[in-house]
């Protein structure tokens, strides 16, 4: 699957795209299929997003999952610090980035 | 330490309202991230992994307690409570929200910081010996140099756009504590027959080609240090390619010129440059070194040092060097504590090195490049009482220059540009080396990672470095043995096929204990490698 991601404009936090609009959690995140490029013209247009891009990802029972180790740190936080993590009380969260 | 006149304090107010009003078009609509991308660069605003980030300059690595208290309150309101100290002597700030930096940038504004110049493609901040005022073996202060510089590069209209970043350092010692020869510009202040000047050194630097820097110019008079560094910039800026990014630094122009065409050209400009009236007068010199002038150091402090303390003594031993004053010291804080993240500190943390700079060491504090922090002017007397707040606080880590004191970029855990992670490589290998005694057994020994090929973590210098490199999308580990930053500076050779992150700490020890067998008495590790050179480190890597 194809899922689109940026960062919000005023904050910086990584967003993805979830079909409707934008969430800072990957696993809202929906499949853009061809029309990635087209959503993030118009959404970056619209000041909702920032740099936005198209990457691949797996669909598992859980969500979404990144395909490359750099977009999934960046859908969870640094690995080092857990507790800056969307998940910090979550002990399996670095197996997910790993 | 300098204080701003009122021309600087305008310069920096005016750049903070500036920015204000472009943060508030670019929120609004009217400018595109396009457009609005090369101006928070030159704010020193970039959007990272998870935010923006903010790189904060702190001029040769020089900061009072009431600057350190700022960077604890920026971390603290703006950020997670914790701030980043990197190679060039700065700080970095990973979760910055766009909206909140013109507040920032107004709050470091009134204490004389800011951040500009801290990315594009201009002169970046000038770095500098961290035990400047303090060492016993410098030919004068390189500081006060180091501040003519940052007024002259500040804002340079000519120099605003180069082909690529440029980096200066200024030394003022035969010992290179600020990885001199590895900038665009390295200079190191000496005499000679009574008079002060400068090497020149031009074209070094680390990245995907790295350098060391050849010397240009035995000896620039002070007089004319200026006119002689803005004709190496014009020729630079008149011939460096801005064709090609990755051609695009001075040290390609020099490589592809020549050492001998560069420097021909040079004088032919410094000739000009000379007609200008570019250099200051000695009463402007004069001005700026006032700042920089010895504190009222105790004639009387004691030279003894109560070492009754197995675990002070050993701090002692480690972290505290000689200074030039009688009855003092330097001591150097380290920001690599077991387990910790290289260069991290909280908001807590540096308060308290501002606490205690402010008590113990004439208000002064220093970031080196390798990412810890120094009090310069520290009474020997007053050693044991700094060691124990500093235990308190996490911060007494007693491993200056050895293998847990490693320098390590942010990599892949924040880095967008990274390809693999850095710091926990440094954590496995600082837990792997953990026992004390096994560190000092191995002795000095750097060891510097970086996440790309941008060396941000100065592998190229390392003793022994690492470049995390993407394999098919996998986080892999190239070692590199035999570089220095040092006096002695030398680029590091690849040993072979790279590692997955467990294998390069494995390797690392192979390569420390093939050491420990072939060293001779008071050799360091880089002493022995270039003494028996790459194969039997490699034999012992790979078998």
């Amino acid at each position: 699957m194809k899922i689109l991601t940026g960062n919000d404009l005023k904050t910086g936090a990584v967003t993805w795209w979830t079909g409707e609009g934008w969430s800072i959690h990957v696993e809202d995140a929906a499949d853009v299929g061809e029309h990635g490029e087209s959503i993030a013209a118009a959404e970056e247009g619209a000041r909702r997003v920032n740099a936005p891009y198209v990457i691949a990802a797996q669909a598992t029972a859980e969500g979404p999952r990144p395909a490359h180790i750099k977009d999934r740190i960046r859908a969870l936080g640094p690995t080092v610090r857990l507790d800056l993590t969307l998940k910090p009380a979550d002990p399996a969260v670095g197996e997910w980035v790993i | 330490m300098y204080k701003y006149d009122h021309y600087d304090q305008a310069i920096v107010d005016a750049r903070v309202e500036e920015f204000r009003d472009q943060v508030r078009r670019r929120i609004a609509g009217d400018m595109t991230e396009d457009q609005f991308k090369p101006l928070r660069l030159m704010n020193g605003l970039y959007l990272q992994l998870h935010a923006y980030m903010l790189r904060v300059a702190i001029p040769y690595g020089t900061l009072d307690s009431r600057q350190m208290r700022m960077l604890a309150h920026i971390a603290r309101k703006y950020d997670r409570d914790y701030g980043h100290f990197t190679t060039r002597q700065n700080i970095q700030y990973n979760w910055i929200k766009l909206e909140d930096a013109p507040d920032i940038l107004a709050d470091l504004a009134t204490v004389e910081m800011h951040a500009i110049q801290t990315s594009g493609n201009c002169i970046r901040n000038i770095s500098s010996d961290q035990y400047a005022g303090a060492a016993a073996d410098e030919v004068t202060d390189p500081r006060p140099w180091a501040e003519l510089l940052r007024q002259w590069s500040t804002f340079h209209p000519e120099f605003s756009y180069l082909p690529r970043k440029f980096k200066i350092a200024v030394i003022a010692s035969p010992t290179d504590r600020a990885a001199m020869r590895l900038h665009d510009i390295g200079i190191e202040m000496v005499e000679r027959d009574g008079q002060l000047g400068g090497r020149i050194f031009v074209g070094g630097g680390m990245g995907r080609t790295p350098m060391i820097a050849p010397e240009i110019k035995d000896f620039v008079t002070s007089a004319d240090l200026l006119s002689y560094l803005e004709a190496c910039l014009r020729v630079y800026n008149r011939h460096g390619r801005r064709d090609n990014i990755y051609k695009a630094r001075i040290k390609i122009l020099i490589h592809e010129l020549g050492a001998d065409e560069y420097r021909r050209q040079v004088e032919a400009e410094f000739a000009h440059v000379k007609t200008l009236g570019l250099d200051p007068p000695a009463a402007e010199y004069d001005r700026i070194a006032a700042f920089f002038a010895a504190p009222a150091f105790d004639a009387d402090a004691p030279d003894a040092i109560d070492r009754s303390d197995p675990d002070f003594a050993l701090w002692v031993d480690q972290n505290v060097a000689a200074h030039k004053q009688p009855g003092h010291a330097i001591v150097t804080i380290s920001l690599k504590p077991a387990g910790g993240i290289p260069g991290d500190a909280s908001s807590a943390q540096i308060d308290l090195m501002a606490d205690l700079a402010e008590r113990y060491s004439f208000d002064e504090l220093r970031v080196t490049h390798a990412q810890n922090i120094v009090l310069p002017h520290v009474r020997k007397a007053d050693l044991h009482a700094i060691w124990m707040a500093l235990a308190d606080a996490g911060l007494a880590e007693a491993n200056l220059d050895l293998i847990s004191d490693i320098i390590a970029c942010p990599g892949l855990d924040y880095c967008s540009l990274a390809n693999a992670r850095s710091i926990p490589v440094a954590q496995k290998i600082a837990a792997r080396f953990a026992s004390p005694e096994r560190q000092r057994d191995i002795g000095e020994l750097k060891l510097k990672i970086s996440g790309c090929i941008n060396a941000c973590g100065h592998h190229h210098a390392g003793h022994i470095g690492i470049l995390g490199v993407d394999r098919k999308g996998t986080e892999n580990y190239q070692l590199l043995l035999g570089g220095s930053g040092a006096e002695d500076a030398s680029l590091g050779k690849i040993t072979g096929p790279g590692f997955d992150e467990d294998g390069v700490v494995d390797a690392i020890e192979r390569t420390v204990e093939k050491y420990r067998t072939l060293r001779t008495d008071g050799e360091r590790f880089l002493d022995t490698y270039r003494r028996v050179g790459m194969d039997p480190f490699k034999e012992a890597i790979y078998g």
